[in-house]
């Protein structure tokens, strides 16, 4: 069910040990370090291997997420903002990746932009809590997305590359 | 034009507005007390029969009740419609979306409502339909922080009675998100839910009592779900998310305010986990004991109150519905089973959950002993302040 890139990929992201979500106060201070220890493993990974893909950042309480991240084709780059909330279940649920720009423009989403992921995405993060970070998320749930849903997005014209939309 | 028809053509329009609005409301007037009178002009009337026909005793006193309806889309705004209908004493509502003309395939909203927000087009609805009943509605996702401590407040507080709290809490979501956030609540609040939902191939259903200590919880298990097979990996998903149909969702909403009625009005056996194989015709039951390493630690919690209260209770007659073991069915004529799931990378041991016939786990989880002895490399944050992390983040 995942394939040799992502198990490799995989693989070079740090697995997380505190489970604690954002209503255990303390606890998720620690939590919240070993994201974002995770997440700049993961970019820097992702930069060495020229495969730089997205920068997050978040509100100070590590609630709120934001950044943007982006997809090559044609030697062309197509960027769209990136956001998500951490739910108060978290880690035992993942978060809800959404890109709002996209929001109406594919079925494979749902309200407010939320990316759709596939049926084996929520068992293998339910089978990891709670070593999976927002960084397997990223890695598992929004890549894969966009390089099945960019594509397609662009060759049905629904996505335009920023020259072509100045113009 | 000037001023002056300007103020003329303003006042031809409020005096339409005033004529359209009195054609909106035909609606009654509130009722102060039930009445079981047979007359064309009594909207219980036929309700209230209920207690002459000897099913209920105490039909009236649906109106002491309160009850949170948590999503209002397929299967939630036909609960909220059936509970208004039965004179429920007050509904909370709780939703963030807006209709769409995408959920007119489904049942009670109407196209005109397109781009209001649910709660507040429920509301009127409901409100038109049977104005004796109290609501109460919330516009907000309650997995985020803020949310959801104000949602835990109202189902402290939001009771018939001003602080006490809702009689019963049904989950109308369609996300593991939200139901893992209302299992969160009703575990800390010790507060009796009923949990429902229609698969995303529209085909299946189910409803599940949830009473935290005694039963088992959201979290107690990989999410159940009804066997249909229609193999999940081969199930055609391109290009869309979910299916729905209004048949599937309204027979869920109707299986739910039945045991909703039932758990209420106290009659007849309330289903602690019903299933509905649209596919087959075929329901399974059946009823699941907590687990007692359930990774929520106040259903752990929940559990150890149960079990002392049980313990203090002295027996006197075989409780009911725990009396006699019935015994195993062996027919199986529909040639339903349970199906084993291997979704793992490494085959895990399949969990010993005493499932009813048909009803299988949506995914299975590695076992207590293996996430023990499984001991892999994790990040160490000792030394690091979160501010530095966060800037060296930034600076990437």
């Amino acid at each position: 069910m995942v394939d040799d890139l992502t198990k490799k990929t995989l693989s070079n992201i740090p697995l997380l040990k505190t489970k604690a979500g954002p209503r255990d106060q303390n606890e998720w201070v620690n939590r919240l370090k070993e994201e974002y220890k995770a997440l700049i493993a993961y970019v820097e990974n992702n930069k060495e291997n020229d495969n730089d893909w997205f920068r997050l950042e978040s509100n100070k309480d590590g609630t709120r997420w934001f950044g943007k991240c982006w997809y090559i084709k044609d030697l062309r780059k197509y960027e769209f903002k990136v956001e998500f909330d951490i739910p108060i279940t978290f880690p035992a649920t993942a978060p809800e990746i959404a890109l709002p720009e996209l929001d109406g423009k594919t079925a494979k989403m749902y309200r407010g932009g939320k990316i759709c992921l596939t049926d084996h995405f929520k068992p293998l993060w339910a089978r990891n809590v709670p070593k999976f970070g927002i960084a397997h998320a990223m890695a598992l749930g929004l890549g894969p997305w966009l390089a099945v849903e960019i594509p397609d997005l662009i060759d049905k014209g629904l996505v335009k590359h920023k020259d072509e939309k100045e113009s | 034009m000037d001023a002056k028809s300007l103020k003329k053509r303003i006042a031809e329009l409020e005096a339409e507005v005033e004529t359209l609005k009195k054609a909106s409301n035909q609606g009654r007037s509130k009722i102060e007390k039930m009445s079981a009178e047979v007359v064309d002009s009594n909207p219980y009337s036929r309700l209230m029969a209920l207690k002459r026909m000897g099913i209920v005793d105490n039909y009236e006193t649906i109106r002491d009740y309160s009850v949170a309806v948590v999503g209002v889309g397929g299967v939630g705004s036909v609960t909220a419609e059936m509970l208004t209908r039965c004179g429920i004493g007050k509904l909370l509502l709780f939703d963030y979306d807006k209709v769409e003309l995408a959920n007119m395939n489904r049942l009670f909203f109407q196209p005109h409502q397109a781009g209001l927000s649910k709660v507040k087009a429920a509301e009127a609805t409901l409100c038109d339909i049977n104005p004796d009943v109290e609501f109460e509605v919330h516009n907000y996702n309650i997995t985020t922080m803020d949310n959801f401590q104000h949602f835990m407040g109202r189902l402290k507080c939001g009771g018939k009675m001003q602080g006490q709290p809702v009689d019963l809490i049904l989950s109308c979501v369609d996300n593991f998100e939200a139901r893992m956030a209302i299992n969160t609540a009703c575990n800390e609040l010790e507060q009796v839910w009923f949990e429902s939902g229609v698969s995303e191939n529209a085909v299946s259903g189910h409803i599940q009592l949830i009473k935290p200590g005694e039963t088992a919880c959201f979290s107690c298990a990989p999410p159940l779900v009804v066997a249909t097979h229609t193999d999940e990996r081969t199930l055609k998903r391109e290009g869309v998310c979910a299916a729905s149909l209004p048949t599937t969702m309204g027979v869920v909403a109707g299986l739910l305010v039945q045991n909703v009625l039932k758990y209420l009005l106290k009659f007849g056996d309330v289903a602690f986990y019903l299933g509905y194989n649209a596919l087959l015709d075929f329901f399974p039951t059946m009823q699941m004991k907590p687990n007692v390493d359930c990774s929520d630690s106040a259903c752990r919690k929940c559990q150890k109150i149960y079990q002392k209260r049980l313990a203090e209770e002295i027996p006197t007659e075989p409780e009911k519905g725990s009396k006699v073991e019935e015994p195993v069915s062996t027919e199986n004529e529909w040639g339903i089973e349970i199906v084993a799931e291997t979704l793992g990378d490494d085959g895990d041991k399949e969990q010993n959950l005493d499932l009813g016939k048909g009803i299988k786990v949506a995914y299975t989880l590695p076992s207590k002993d293996d996430k023990e002895n499984d001991n892999p490399e994790t990040v160490t944050t000792n030394t690091d302040s979160l501010e530095d992390l966060m800037a060296t983040m930034k600076q990437l």
